[in-house]
Order: C-alpha cells, then sequence, then structure tokens
C-alpha cells in the first residue's frame, strides 16, 4: 500500500490558480466520497487552505493512482488537466511522508513556524473522519503528523519569536511593560495595522481600549469593535496619561505628538512606563519622545529590524526541524512495510485454510465408514502440517518486516501462491497519542 | 566541620555562579532548573555552616570581617532565591551569585581567629542590630542587581538593539517591581537596625551616637534610601534616576560594611 500525495501551494501557483482549485469547507462531502470512489484510491483527505490544496491519498498503483487523482482535481473543478498540471506536484511513499510531515510543521509555510497550518490539517482530517474517506493508513499517518509537528514547536524554537510587525509590537511590549493584563491601549487614528495590532494587544490580555480620530464617529466604531471608549480628538491630550500603550496611525502630514506633550504625560503618570509605537508615514509622533525618561519610542522600521532578525533565526531553527522529520520518517516507513506483512501472512493462512479444508471435505465425503473420531484426528492432522509449513515463512517474514526486503517478499509471496488484493487490515492499531 | 561545610558551600555557590552565568548565554530550562537547584544547596550548606559555628562559638557567627562576609553573603542567596521563586528572574542571578561568590573567596582568604567575645559585645542589642542590618543589606544588595539589569535593559530598547541577551533580560517592569519590594522592606529593617545600634551603643558606651565613622556612614546610606522612597512613593520616582540611586545606595552601604570598624570594637 502506497501513500500518495497531490497538489499546489503558494510556491508553485499564484492565487488565481489557487482559488479556482480550493475546497470549501461546508461542500468536502461529496468530493471525499468522489475522491474514494476512484478506481484504486482506498483512503483519502483533502486539505484546503488559503496557501495550498493537496489531496493524500493510499493506492496499490502508484502512477495511476496519481494521474487519476489528478483528473480528478481538474474535473471537479472544471478546469482543463493540462492548465492544472504544471502547477501541480506529486510525492509518493518515503517522500510523501516527508511532504506532510515537513507541511504539518509550517517548515513548507509562507512564513516558517506559523501556527495555523496545522489547526487547518486537523480540521480536514477530522471531516476526512467524520465522512469516513480516511482509515487505518491515512488516520496512522497523520496522527503521526501532528505528533512530529508537536516535536518541532517544542524541541526548536520555530514558533517562538514574532515574524509580523503587530507580534513584534506586543513582544516588545510585554518587555517593557511587562504583564499585560491590567494595560490600556489607545489608538490614535485607525490604520488597519493599527486595528492588527490593537487585536495582538487584546489576544495578549490587554484589558482596557481607547480610540481617538478626527472623526468621532468612525473612532466610536472602532472603539465598538474592541469593547472601549471613543475619546474626541481634541481631548487626546487630557486622557493620554490614562494609556500604557499607545498605538499611532493618523494621516496627519505632521508630528502630533511631540515630547514636551509626552514629558507632562509622564510626570502625570508618576514616571510608569509608557510604550509608544507610530505606524503612520509620515510619522506622527517627534522622535524626541524616545528621549523622555519612561517613554519608549518604537516605529515600524524598528519592528521590522526585529522582524528581519527573528526570521533569520527562525530558518536557524528550520534546520534542526528538518533533522526530527527525518528522524521520523524512518520510524513512520518502517510501520508503513510492516503493514504489508501482517495482511500478506494472513491471506497466505487463508489460501493454505481454503486448500486444506477442500481437501479435508473432499476426502471425508468420500469415505464410506469413516470410523468416529477420524474426523477430528485428520482436521489435527492437516491443521499441523499447514502450521508447520507456515512456521518459518511467517517468522521470516515478520523478521523482513523490521529489516526492508519486505516488498520483495511480499510480492514474491503474492505472485507465487496467487493472492488475491490485500484487504485492508481490520485489526485494531493503537493509534499513537497526541 | 565547620570547614568541611564552609568549603562545600564555596563550591556549590561556585559552580552555581558558572551556570547562572551561562543562562545569559544560553537559553535553557534545564540549566536554570540546575543552577537554582546547585544554589539552593549551597545556602543549605551554608546554613549548616553558620549554625555550626553560632552552636561552637555560642554566639552569632558576627565579631569579624570573615565572619560578616560569610554572612552577608548568606542572606543575599537566601534573598536571591526568594525572588526568583516568586519572579523567575534567572538572570538576576548572573549578577548577584558573583557578589556572593566573591564575598564568600574574600571570607575563606581572611584567617581571623574566633575573638573571645569582649564584654561590650555580650549584649542582645547588638545581635538584633547586627541581624536586621544584614538582611536589609540583602535587600539593598538586590535592588542593586537590578538596578544594573535595568540599566542594561533600558539601554537595548533605547538604542534599539535586541539581541539573544536583551530577550533573556527581564522585563522593566519585573524589575521595577522587585526593586521597590527590597526597597519597601530593607528600609524598614534598616531604621530598626540604625535604632537598635544607637540602643546597644548607649548600653556599651553611654551615648547613642558616637559620631564615629560607622554610625555616620549608616545614616548617609539611610538618608540615600529614604530619598529612594521617598521619590518612589510621592514623584514616582523610577526608571533611569531610581536606578542610578539604587547603584549609588549600594555603593554607599559597601563603603559602611567594609570601610568603617566600629570605634567601640575590638
Amino acid at each position: 500500500m502506497n501513500i500518495i500525495v497531490i497538489g499546489l501551494s503558494h510556491k508553485t501557483a499564484t492565487v488565481e490558480i489557487r482559488e479556482r482549485v480550493a475546497f470549501s469547507p461546508n461542500l468536502i462531502e461529496k468530493p471525499l466520497h468522489d475522491l474514494v470512489a476512484l478506481d484504486d484510491i482506498i483512503e483519502g483527505v483533502i486539505i484546503s487552505t488559503c496557501n495550498r490544496v493537496e489531496i493524500y491519498a493510499t493506492t496499490h498503483d502508484i502512477a495511476g493512482g496519481i494521474a487519476r487523482i489528478k483528473r480528478f482535481l481538474a474535473d471537479h473543478h472544471h478546469i482543463p488537466l493540462e492548465t492544472l498540471e504544471p502547477h501541480l506536484y506529486c510525492y509518493h511513499s518515503e517522500a510523501a511522508i516527508r511532504h506532510v510531515f515537513r507541511v504539518a510543521s509550517s517548515l513548507d509555510s509562507m512564513v516558517v513556524g506559523e501556527p495555523q497550518i496545522l489547526g487547518q490539517i486537523k480540521t480536514s482530517y477530522g471531516y476526512a473522519a467524520e465522512y469516513k474517506s480516511s482509515g487505518i493508513i491515512l488516520n496512522r499517518f497523520l496522527h503521526k503528523a501532528f505528533s512530529v509537528a508537536k516535536r518541532v514547536r517544542t524541541e526548536t524554537k520555530i514558533a517562538s519569536s514574532a515574524v509580523s510587525v503587530a507580534f513584534a509590537a506586543v513582544e516588545l511590549a510585554k518587555k517593557v511593560l511587562g504583564d499585560l493584563s491590567d494595560k490600556t491601549v489607545m489608538l490614535v487614528g485607525a490604520g488597519e495595522m493599527c486595528e492588527l495590532a490593537a487585536k495582538h494587544f487584546l489576544n495578549s490580555g490587554a484589558k482596557g481600549v481607547m480610540v481617538t480620530n478626527r472623526t468621532f464617529e468612525r473612532a466610536e466604531r472602532l472603539a465598538e469593535e474592541f469593547g472601549g471608549e471613543a475619546v474626541h480628538f481634541e481631548e487626546l491630550f487630557t486622557h493620554l496619561h490614562r494609556a500604557d500603550i499607545v498605538l499611532s496611525s493618523t494621516g496627519a502630514p505632521h508630528i502630533i505628538i511631540g515630547p514636551k506633550d509626552v514629558e507632562d504625560v509622564v510626570k502625570r503618570r508618576r514616571f510608569k512606563p509608557m510604550f509608544f509605537i507610530d505606524i503612520a508615514v509620515p510619522r506622527d509622533i517627534d522622535q524626541k519622545v524616545d528621549d523622555v525618561e519612561s517613554a519608549y519610542l518604537f516605529t515600524v522600521d524598528d519592528l521590522q529590524e526585529i522582524v528581519q532578525a527573528n526570521l533569520a533565526q527562525r530558518s536557524i531553527e528550520a534546520q534542526k526541524a528538518e533533522e526530527i522529520v527525518d528522524q521520523e520518517i524512518g520510524q513512520f516507513f518502517k510501520w508503513l512495510s510492516s503493514l504489508e506483512v501482517t495482511p500478506t501472512i494472513v491471506a497466505l493462512r487463508n489460501r493454505f485454510d481454503e486448500i486444506r479444508r477442500a481437501e479435508l471435505d473432499k476426502t471425508c465425503s468420500n469415505w464410506k465408514e469413516m470410523p468416529p473420531d477420524a474426523e477430528k484426528r485428520l482436521e489435527a492432522l492437516t491443521s499441523a502440517i499447514m502450521n508447520k509449513l507456515l512456521h518459518a515463512p511467517t517468522a521470516v517474514l515478520k523478521q523482513a518486516g523490521q529489516g526492508g526486503r519486505v516488498d520483495l517478499y511480499v510480492d514474491a509471496l503474492r505472485q507465487l501462491f496467487e493472492l488475491e488484493a490485500v484487504p485492508e487490515a481490520k485489526e485494531e492499531l493503537e493509534l499513537e497519542e497526541d | 566541620m565547620t570547614h568541611l561545610f564552609f568549603y562545600l558551600t564555596l563550591s556549590f555557590y561556585l559552580s552555581a555562579t558558572i551556570a547562572y552565568f551561562t543562562c545569559l548565554f544560553r537559553t535553557s530550562s534545564g540549566l536554570t532548573l540546575w543552577a537554582s537547584r546547585l544554589l539552593t544547596t549551597g545556602c543549605i550548606t551554608h546554613i549548616l555552616s553558620t549554625v555550626h559555628l553560632a552552636n561552637k562559638a555560642k554566639h552569632l557567627p558576627l565579631t569579624n570581617m570573615q565572619e560578616s562576609l560569610s554572612f552577608f553573603s548568606l542572606f543575599i542567596i537566601a534573598a536571591f532565591l526568594i525572588f526568583e521563586r516568586r519572579y523567575k528572574v534567572t538572570t538576576l542571578g548572573s549578577f548577584v551569585t558573583p557578589l556572593a561568590l566573591v564575598m564568600m573567596i574574600g571570607s575563606s582568604a581572611l584567617h581571623e581567629e574566633l575573638h573571645q567575645l569582649p564584654p561590650i559585645l555580650q549584649s542582645n542589642w547588638f545581635w538584633f542590630h547586627a541581624l536586621l542590618a544584614f538582611v536589609s543589606y540583602a535587600a539593598f544588595t538586590i535592588a542593586f542587581g537590578v538596578a544594573v539589569i535595568y540599566l542594561i535593559q533600558r539601554h537595548f530598547l533605547k538604542t534599539k538593539h535586541f539581541g539573544s541577551l536583551f530577550q533573556r533580560l527581564p522585563p522593566l517592569d519585573t524589575l521595577d517591581e522587585i526593586s521597590y519590594r527590597c526597597l519597601a522592606v530593607g528600609f524598614p529593617l534598616l531604621t530598626v537596625a540604625i535604632i537598635s545600634g544607637a540602643i546597644w551603643s548607649e548600653q556599651a558606651s553611654g551615648s547613642f551616637w558616637v559620631w564615629d565613622p560607622k554610625q555616620n556612614w549608616s545614616l548617609i546610606t539611610w538618608f540615600i534610601y529614604a530619598a529612594l522612597l521617598h521619590g518612589r512613593l510621592t514623584i514616582g520616582w523610577r526608571g533611569k534616576r531610581a536606578a542610578i540611586l539604587s547603584i549609588i545606595g549600594f555603593a554607599v552601604l559597601l563603603i559602611t560594611f567594609f570601610g568603617m570598624k566600629h570605634s567601640i570594637t575590638w
């Protein structure tokens, strides 16, 4: 049984193509059913995010399976295959395992270390489990991917530093102000970056929000969104002392907050530290504000520098993450291979047993005067012969399952004994805990 | 026996200092844990050493510079461990443990005899005064360490250099809070220590204040920390000014401790 991966991502396709191929989460049931209804596609999972669409499947026939899934993608979204195909990548066996482990660990993401992809894969897997398009192999596979992602997160620092300006601002604020849970944020103006940063601050526990804007209605609207209070622009300096964090992003062409203003404010706050972020261009806050004791001013450029440094740090951590992925691939692949052996042994045993029964029946039905315990004895005899015959090959196969010559033996056995297609391993495998 | 405990303490403090110093350059929860454990073990052996010494001499080991150094460093380490537990400020250890270590090394280098206590020292007021003084000194030493880190962090923030050291040092706010606590604990204790010292002085020499260098310098120390506390509570002195004053206060404290011998002692 092989695992195959077909898909496209931000690395191989622009957003115009990606949005045409995306699957809507509400309408995922039919595509999943269509996917596993394809010839020789046993299990299937569909992942669809804004940056990638991927299909994971199991099949016996790698080339055929891949081709069928490509056609499935093209047909389902009504795109000609020739248009779609150049953007698709496909992996099988070990490469497929590596790819999925990397994706789950955010190593393939636009921003390495981003946390969303893992949740997105978990959700997609949830659908596949719900609609029963995934089975033993993909279940185990994805559970393994989740635990690899967790290892990467905890054992490397790949996700620990801020790589967006808004996050960097929050991290810095924590360094200045400590715990943010009793701090107040003031938004001056209402740019998008401002809103985003405010959201991050609120997520980090900041309690109060004040919004001010030249247009009071706009301030009110924003204040409502954040559950804060709106302040008239003219009263900015009356209320400024109440803020621990000031985010400024107005469209004004001149300085709004100068060092003298801040000196007064800081004295009024009894020199409690105050954190200023100036996102506006041209700037709203005079650079000299940074010289004021207890006031700490940062511009977007300062934050960008932090982000750049952190990105560089992340690529070092990404190396460590790749090593973890390497280790885990080996383990999982061994398991996958061993899976082959068990159904093969089962099938072989079934075949022998069929033959044994057939001959036993033939003998018993043709024997006119069969002694009373003869059937029992014959049963015992034939079973014993069968078991003795099977013992050595079974042991060898199980051994080979660890070593890696499995495919060869299994293939040979299948051919030599004309074993039919292996039924899916129905035994309950313990799935690893996350 | 004392020697055994003493040298055990010294080696634990030495390894803890190295561990804490490494924490400045490497983040590792294992390292942090072990540094703390080493230091705690050292503190325990230090207490044992001090208790044993006290037992032998039948009084607190505070009669000469060798003993005083050891006593001082014990309280510094104990104070630090308490703050470390509460605020998780491992990197503060990198600044404080070297101080304690140097004091212990100094203590081991001195070879002063256990003096027979002169009668003037056999007053409970003396022990009370000395004990309180050392606890307040320990608090002010922590405040000193915190002030130094504060200035370093503030420098990083103002010059926008956010290297790995910056990441490892605690937030300004935490430093500020620790500093305030040290002040709030140390200052009242120092006040009572000075008063009880004066009472002891009266018992020993007949007058409360003899204007000897020790008493004078303790008064200067007291004024500096009084100003610091007052500034903090009223105007809200924080940040750079307060940090610098903490450092000056500590320097004066050291002068008081080292430089001045009681004019009424042996």
